[in-house]
């Protein structure tokens, strides 16, 4: 069990350890990850400035399951809601409560004989409460989902892969896929058009193959605070 | 695409000009690019993170300075306030609910604007949004924090303010949940916090790319502040599924809550006795009155922002009008409700509430009345004419009278149904006095404090959304590419146009411009 469980946590550290690879564009990027599904593999990540449309159904991922924890949420936050105000104002008195407690215990008043609890008033407090607690999870999950707040990352040592939220457009093939070789996968990256090929683990990124002969390191556009030509910036 | 200056664009497609089909008739508002002046993916990360990096300009100081100097006059006037109590407000018998509960109603109905352009736009697809939605975010948080001002220090001693959460207490006593009020606490609470949320997830991204930038640029602790915020985002496909996923599901959640913030708000008055008060109209008057005021404020803020920094491209005219049609629709359905309320009063052939309605129109508030109907139902009009929808001057005017006209709404709604009550021994002319008017401009030192700052250190647009919208953001764009479907019809004319502009001089293919060699026919 132990041993599993390491295993997953390793699995997922060394998950972005493994060949980074530039295309040019969106439809480049949706075409070589199609190319690379057909040779096999299937531990592939695109990194994109924006989501691309139909990247899902290239990669072959299914709909998240976001929106079923969500229900769960939902359900929750409605039954909080309506059993806050029902035991607020309705709830039981016991006997057997120790009188330390008795502020948690229900405070029912009477006024004209009206109903301790009703839905009609009830139902504005349940519907809000329903709300916030499906935004948390939805919120919550979608970090949980994605393994976020990830402070560390390999791919942070690719000095190019700053780009990936700028206006590049990244494959990225890991190492611990059944079919990843680093010469062959490399070649492979090439054959579908990659614009440039690095080789990333915790140590570092270094270029593969003909780019690190050639010395073409893609340079960064654009990093420092220079004023655009179309700002003036006056405030 | 080729690099090209936005003022270059100005002359070319479309520009701030009408935009054109490739054969010379003008395109329709549905179909004009949303994007202006051929821009880059770069060049749109230039254009927004920019003004998120460079030196502090003197102009932000001296805005910065006038902001706080209000919030200065916010402390002042909430340390008198909070030492005397709230008679110091011009409150007395039988008005106990002034300016207080005008502004708070009507900053909470500002605050309607961003989560509606973000949410309730986001599920009916109007991609328009994207260049809009970020700055509206922030606009509906600071006005949500303005509008809890309010009500926190009308409570009188606000060190107790606690009692309206359900918190156990020594009196083992608890909120009454019956009570309008306390439905109110939980709405616009639990508004804000969603807004809160839906903005942060929004931002993600875009704190990733200027994260990435500071990386570059090697400003450490700014990437350090940033990576904190940015949580380690990649823009991994693995996470846009969730993420996107999130998204849909905030809007989801997002929009049946905007308008039950402000069908909330309208219960505080339509659920009491009151004539003038009790009406079933009110929850969906007062959500048309909140949609109307809410855009008419983002119009004001991005009419100013667009210009200051040089954003047109990306907050184009054909936004302005689709905000101005808004304006029109959202007005003219106020305003019906103006006049139904009256033809209601007159039917119910109840004496008290047909007094109630005549004395608005004709009574000691007469002027507040027909300030809010001109600038609420009549000025609006003008908009059904095109080229004034187009006109910026006109839309700035139109924006800010319309605020004027929601901000007396809320008062003759508030003010004249109570100065008249049911002993007309007690009946009184209710004035506010000048604390009521330090509050209400401390109120906007705290929005435009926070709305500078916001402009300061956050990108203002939403950056990886508007990328998305580009025509080049779609992978049928590169001919053929992407998964084998014919090139959309509405992509043709952006990529002759990308082909003319690759073929020119200097902008030959290899600056990696998003085309690649193999497409470009021309070069």
């Amino acid at each position: 069990m132990l041993s599993k469980i390491r295993q997953t946590v390793e699995d997922r550290g060394n998950q972005h350890v493994g060949l980074l690879a530039e295309f040019s564009d969106p439809g480049a990027l949706v075409e070589a990850v199609e190319g690379l599904r057909e040779k096999g593999y299937t531990r592939l990540d695109t990194f994109t400035p924006f989501p691309i449309h139909g990247m899902d159904r290239a990669m072959g991922l299914p709909v998240s399951k976001l929106g079923f924890m969500v229900f769960g949420g939902a359900v929750l936050g409605g039954i909080l809601g309506a059993f806050l105000q029902w035991w607020t104002s309705a709830g039981p008195q016991f006997n057997w409560w120790p009188s330390e407690l008795n502020q948690f215990l229900g405070y029912p008043i009477n006024i004209s004989n009206k109903p301790l609890f009703a839905w009609e008033s009830s139902i504005p407090i349940i519907f809000e409460l329903t709300i916030l607690f499906s935004a948390l999870t939805a919120v919550g999950g979608m970090l949980a989902l994605n393994g976020l707040p990830k402070p560390y990352n390999p791919l942070f040592h690719s000095d190019r892969f700053g780009r990936a939220t700028d206006d590049a457009f990244f494959v990225h093939v890991s190492s611990r896929d059944a079919a990843f070789d680093r010469a062959t996968t490399a070649a492979d990256l090439r054959g579908l058009g990659a614009t440039g090929i690095e080789y990333v683990d915790h140590d570092g990124a270094s270029l593969v193959g003909d780019d690190a002969e050639a010395g073409t390191a893609v340079v960064p556009a654009g990093g420092a605070a220079v004023a655009p030509h179309h700002t003036t910036g006056d405030l | 695409m080729a690099t090209v200056t936005s003022k270059s664009a100005y002359d070319r497609l479309g520009g701030d000009g009408a935009p054109a089909y490739p054969d010379g008739t003008p395109m329709t508002l549905e179909d004009a690019p949303l994007v202006r002046g051929n821009l880059s993916f770069h060049d749109v990360t230039e254009m927004v993170a920019y003004h998120t990096e460079k030196k502090t300009p003197f102009g932000w100081y001296l805005a910065f300075g006038a902001a706080l100097t209000a919030l200065g006059i916010l402390g002042l006037s909430v340390a008198y306030l909070v030492w005397n109590g709230p008679g110091v407000w011009g409150l007395t018998n039988p008005v106990f609910w002034g300016w207080a509960i005008v502004n708070f109603v009507w900053w909470v109905g500002i605050g309607h604007a961003g989560t509606l352009i973000s949410a309730v736009l986001f599920l009916f697809r109007q991609r328009w949004r994207t260049s809009i939605n970020r700055a509206a975010e922030a606009m509906t948080l600071f006005a949500v924090a303005c509008a809890l001002l309010f009500p926190t220090f009308h409570v009188g001693r606000v060190w107790v303010i606690y009692y309206t959460l359900p918190l156990p207490n020594q009196m083992a006593m608890w909120p009454q949940f019956k009570s309008p009020l306390l439905w109110d606490v939980f709405a616009v609470s639990i508004y804000g916090t969603v807004s809160l949320l839906f903005w942060y997830v929004g931002l993600i991204p875009d704190l990733a790319t200027i994260r990435d930038r500071a990386v570059r640029a090697g400003r450490t602790l700014r990437a350090k502040i940033l990576g904190f915020f940015a949580l380690g985002w990649t823009g991994s496909n693995r996470h846009w599924r969730h993420y996107e996923r999130a998204y849909l599901i905030l809007a989801g959640l997002a929009t049946p809550l905007v308008l039950s913030v402000h069908s909330v708000v309208s219960f505080d008055f339509a659920v009491s006795l009151i004539p003038g008060w009790h009406t079933t109209i009110f929850p969906p008057y007062f959500v048309a009155g909140a949609i109307f005021s809410g855009f008419a404020m983002v119009q004001t803020l991005l009419l100013v922002a667009r210009k200051v920094y040089n954003l047109e491209n990306l907050i184009t005219l054909d936004h302005i009008e689709k905000m101005n049609i808004i304006i029109l629709v959202t007005g003219t359905v106020v305003g019906f409700a103006y006049i139904t309320e009256f033809f209601i009063a007159w039917y119910s052939g109840v004496e008290y509430e047909q007094y109630a309605f005549m004395n608005r129109a004709t009574g000691p508030y007469w002027w507040a009345y027909w300030i809010m109907m001109s600038c609420n139902l009549i000025f609006p009009q003008l908009f059904w004419k095109k080229s004034w929808r187009r006109t910026i001057w006109l839309s700035m005017a139109i924006s800010i009278t319309t605020n004027i006209g929601m901000w007396f709404e809320r008062f003759v709604i508030t003010v004249t149904s109570l100065h008249r009550d049911f002993l007309p021994s007690s009946w009184d002319y209710y004035s506010a006095t000048v604390w009521d008017l330090g509050m209400y401009i401390g109120s906007f030192g705290l929005f435009f404090t926070l709305f500078l700052l916001f402009l300061r250190f956050v990108p203002m647009v939403a950056i990886a959304e508007v990328k998305g919208v580009m025509p080049q953001a779609d992978p049928h764009f590169y001919h053929g590419h992407g998964d084998g479907h014919a090139l959309p019809h509405e992509l043709a004319a952006y990529q002759h146009d990308a082909n003319v502009q690759a073929a020119g001089p200097a902008a030959s293919d290899a600056d990696a411009d998003g085309i690649p060699d193999a497409d470009d026919s021309n070069a």
